[in-house]
């Protein structure tokens, strides 16, 4: 009895398939164009580490990460050994675990495998945030139809970042490079005007991180590394001094 | 020297297995208040430290840098989209390294 209820939750949720991912296809269209400045500087960083614009392109469609991606290109330019770079890259991306954990949450139970498979696909900070905007039981199509959009121009920006990077003056390379930086902004600020403890701890992001670049010793380490324990040990301290309340996913769900 | 290749497969396992093992394995909520308090914690931090001061070595001139990075940082608290934000920090440097480079 219960798995027939769920049964119908899920083919409810699919009502209006195309309709859905058509909406989606137009909330990607924003995404993209952001993806596509973005992306074009993520470029640059790839060809600094040695990728051509093929490789980059690759890249950016299986991994579909902005700090992932760069943290990744960073190490491989520093010529780093395949632990260290799966294990920058599981750093850098550990925040999907969290928006993975909270989208199994909003699932129809009975939706099949492939779809989840799928859906994973799409879980970036972006596409995640406007599917998970929707209410009720999520329709894989939304997602489907904003990554439709939205991801090629990913792959496409960062092909061309490799590709123009060299030929273009040093001066609007200079200004395009800094284009990630202002995405991580847009994903980091906005909750810290929410909570103090998010704006304190993004401060002293900023002080341990400058501090750990130019220490001696510590600037000696890995620029790659240095990132992966300031990350684990400042966040170990402030689920420690500060534990968050209430389930994630739960919590995820209502914001 | 490792094959380009084999690092971007790295990154691509990597970067789906952290979207999808939760996703298919995890069916009930996380219930340890630190490993959920952890990994609330984890991309702010990660990105926070990736930002800065990566962000002044990335241009030309550190101060441009500097400048975009709280120009960025006041867009973003006004509620700028995703792409107003990369772009006012793009036109920061564009325009303050015409004087300064």
């Amino acid at each position: 009895m219960a798995k027939n209820n769920t049964q119908k939750q899920f083919t409810y949720t699919m009502a209006k398939s195309k309709e859905v991912f058509i909406e989606g296809m137009k909330g990607g269209i924003p995404i993209g164009l952001g993806y596509l400045a973005v992306s074009f500087s993520l470029g640059i960083a790839a060809r600094n580490a040695g990728l051509n614009a093929f490789q980059g392109f690759l890249a950016s469609i299986l991994c579909v990460a902005s700090a992932g991606e760069y943290a990744g290109f960073t190490q491989i330019a520093a010529g780093a050994t395949l632990v260290e770079i799966a294990v920058i890259t599981f750093i850098a991306n550990a925040r999907y675990i969290l928006m993975s954990c909270a989208m199994s949450q909003r699932l129809a139970q009975d939706t099949p495998w492939y779809h989840r498979m799928l859906m994973s696909y799409t879980i970036t900070d972006e596409v995640f945030g406007i599917s998970i905007g929707k209410p009720g039981y999520l329709n894989p199509y939304y997602s489907y139809g904003a990554v439709v959009v939205a991801f090629p121009l990913w792959s496409i920006g960062t092909a061309l970042g490799v590709m123009a990077g060299n030929l273009m003056p040093l001066r609007l390379v200079s200004a395009l490079s800094v284009a990630l930086y202002g995405m991580f902004l847009a994903v980091i600020i906005p909750p810290a005007r929410k909570s103090k403890i998010i704006a304190g701890l993004i401060v002293l992001c900023f002080v341990a991180s400058y501090a750990a670049s130019y220490l001696p010793v510590i600037s000696d380490i890995s620029s790659g590394t240095r990132t992966i324990i300031l990350t684990v040990v400042i966040s170990a301290a402030a689920a420690l001094l500060f534990p968050v309340p209430g389930n994630d996913c739960n919590r995820e769900k209502e914001g | 020297m490792i094959n380009t290749y084999i690092y971007i497969l790295v990154m691509a396992v990597v970067s789906y297995a952290v979207r999808v093992l939760p996703m298919t394995l995890i069916r009930r909520p996380i219930k340890n208040q630190f490993i959920q308090s952890f990994l609330y914690y984890v991309p702010y931090v990660t990105l926070a430290v990736m930002t800065f001061p990566a962000i002044i070595e990335a241009t030309q001139s550190p101060l441009a840098g500097l400048v975009a990075l709280l120009i960025g940082m006041a867009a973003a608290w006004f509620g700028a989209s995703l792409l107003q934000v990369a772009v006012s920090c793009c036109a920061v440097v564009l325009i303050l390294e015409l004087f300064l480079v």
